[in-house]
């Protein structure tokens, strides 16, 4: 009698857990649609007036003239993207391996509590620096000075504690055993940590390339204050350039009617741009990093 | 089970779309209470005057309990289509009435200039109009070619649909698709530290704001325009060219609360709000 109390009670309480899961799951989810619903709903007005196809074949970015161009812009995103990840992956990788195999424990610590943070320092904050010490710097090598390369530094930057935090996690992960095997192998530490430790860890690297590429692409304010956010392909790494981003918050406070709309197609772009990474980065994790 | 918790789901997701989208409509705010003594003052248009009318409202709330005041943005335009057709109490503008606009009653409540700006280190003393022209079309490039030291001009503009493009604009007579800039800025602030930075820059800001930073010794120094001194008091008695006034307009007469709340606007109590906004005192 007793015993089948205790058992009904438990399950009783179990339903519950599993239906606030539920919920809490299906809130996460509504949420990511809702802001794709509202995106869609502020872009119609313009989408109806001008059409998809002129975002990317107009002769230029000047909507309150009617000319509605999005192609430079999203230029501008992606090279400054790659340009940051192309960076900062490597430093960030191999920062974690100092800080795991090579440092000694207590500035493994100190190291690992200074890249934390620069994790939280506010955008806003490397942005004024890159204003005032960065940009007047590749002012006097190559003028204007607001550029690509000063917002691929920025961001190389900011982005850094991301990967380097994430693999300095996923590499710490990695089972005793492994190094116990290489070791009875007699690798050395540097052939261990290249033929055992990374391909073990490959997931973890692979999550932190995601999540830093994400920051990059959503970055605005520190990208707003040192790119000069001409609307132009980019020639060299000297030439300014505008971001998706950074075009939605320079111009939103002012915009009305189309104008404004057209705001919300650059914020839908961007959120393609997202979705297509995330899609890549499923494709390329089937079965070749979980294993 | 399965399928019930499909459908609670479901309406769970439709439940708040539907409220959100409640929350978007801002047109529904305005067409209430018409009989009873007025407790709520709805002001749209010129998103240059919304927050400075926003502060003011802030302040006449806090010392009219039960008073709301509703500012909303949506352009110049829309300031005037509202006010005539009464969907708002005032329209906010921020320009001279046109002429034919004249059957609107204006209250100007502040007045915006507009000035070009260079790095304290560049010689260069005053432009004229069509060197300035020149320079924002691209066919002056380097500060020799109007008087400096050698260095490649760096051209500062502005977003576009920012009140203070259309200023500069329309008095230069630029179209904006013309301009050749190297940086494109913000707000005010914004443009004062890039050309604080570059020696070889070029930029317009609101002169308030300018004057401001001059004060505070940020390296820049303001222009003349068409030989006038770009002052905070010289736009305030109406000689400096590139100004404008910030207007409340209503469609007749304003009485009780819409009368009470201009006259408060225009009076010397909000006068420090005036002033915190970067906006220019008008005289009385």
């Amino acid at each position: 009698m007793l015993n089948s109390k205790t058992l009904s009670s438990s399950r009783n309480s179990d339903l519950w857990l599993i239906w606030i899961l539920r919920v809490s799951g299906l809130m996460a989810g509504a949420i990511a649609l809702l802001i794709i619903f509202f995106l869609i709903v502020e872009s119609l007005p313009v989408l109806q007036h001008v059409g998809i196809t002129r975002f990317f074949s107009d002769s230029s970015w000047n909507p309150t003239a009617g000319f509605y161009n999005l192609i430079p812009m999203l230029w501008g995103t992606l090279l400054a993207m790659f340009g940051s990840v192309l960076i900062a992956t490597p430093i960030g990788i191999l920062s974690a391996v100092f800080c795991q195999f090579y440092a000694p424990p207590t500035l493994a610590k100190i190291y690992r509590r200074l890249i934390e943070l620069l994790a939280g320092i506010p955008s806003v904050v490397y942005g004024f620096w890159g204003l005032v010490v960065l940009v007047p710097l590749i002012g006097k090598l190559h003028p204007p000075g607001p550029s690509l390369l000063a917002g691929i530094a920025i961001l190389t930057i900011m982005i850094l504690p991301t990967i380097a935090l994430v693999a300095d996690a996923s590499l710490a992960k990695v089972p005793l055993s492994y190094h116990q095997g290489a070791a009875a192998l007699g690798l050395s530490r540097w052939a261990t940590i290249s033929n055992v430790i990374f391909p073990a860890a490959k997931s973890g690297l692979f999550t932190g390339m995601i999540l830093e590429t994400g920051r990059a692409i959503g970055e605005t304010m520190a990208i707003l204050m040192v790119c000069g956010n001409v609307v132009q392909i980019p020639k060299s790494l000297f030439d300014p350039i505008r971001t998706l981003t950074a075009n939605i918050a320079l111009e939103m406070a002012y915009a009305t009617g189309d104008h404004r709309s057209a705001l919300f197609v650059s914020g839908l772009v961007l959120m393609g741009l997202i979705v297509f990474l995330v899609a890549v980065a499923e494709v390329i994790s089937q079965g070749k990093i979980y294993e | 089970m399965k399928s019930s918790a499909i459908i609670v789901s479901l309406a769970m997701g439709l439940a708040t779309c539907l409220y959100l989208q409640g929350c978007s409509s801002p047109q529904q705010t305005t067409n209430n209470n018409v009989s009873k003594p007025q407790t709520k003052l709805v002001l749209t248009g010129s998103s240059t005057v919304a927050p400075l009318a926003a502060e003011i409202g802030k302040r006449f709330e806090s010392s009219h309990p039960g008073v709301r005041i509703d500012v909303q943005s949506g352009g110049s335009s829309r300031g005037i289509t509202d006010a005539r057709q009464g969907v708002a109490d005032v329209g906010m503008v921020s320009r001279a009435l046109k002429p034919d606009e004249k059957d609107l009653k204006a209250f100007t409540i502040a007045r915006d200039g507009v000035t070009v700006i260079l790095h304290k280190d560049n010689p260069v003393k005053s432009l004229t109009d069509k060197q300035v022209v020149d320079i924002y079309t691209g066919k002056v490039t380097n500060w020799q070619q109007v008087g400096g030291k050698t260095g490649t001009i760096t051209v500062v503009n502005k977003a576009e649909g920012r009140s203070t493009l259309e200023l500069f604009t329309h008095y230069f007579k630029l179209k904006n698709t013309d301009i050749k800039a190297q940086v494109v800025i913000g707000d005010n602030e914004q443009g004062i530290k890039t050309v604080a930075g570059n020696p070889n820059a070029i930029g317009y800001v609101s002169i308030g704001s300018a004057e401001n930073s001059e004060a505070n010794k940020v390296p820049i120094k303001l222009l003349p325009v068409n030989g006038i001194a770009a002052t905070t008091a010289n736009v305030q008695n109406n000689t400096f060219p590139i100004a404008r006034p910030l207007n409340l307009v209503t469609k007749t007469q304003p009485q009780g609360l819409a009368k009470e709340f201009i006259d408060y606007a225009q009076s010397q109590q909000v006068s420090d709000i005036v002033k915190q906004q970067n906006f220019v005192l008008v005289s009385k």
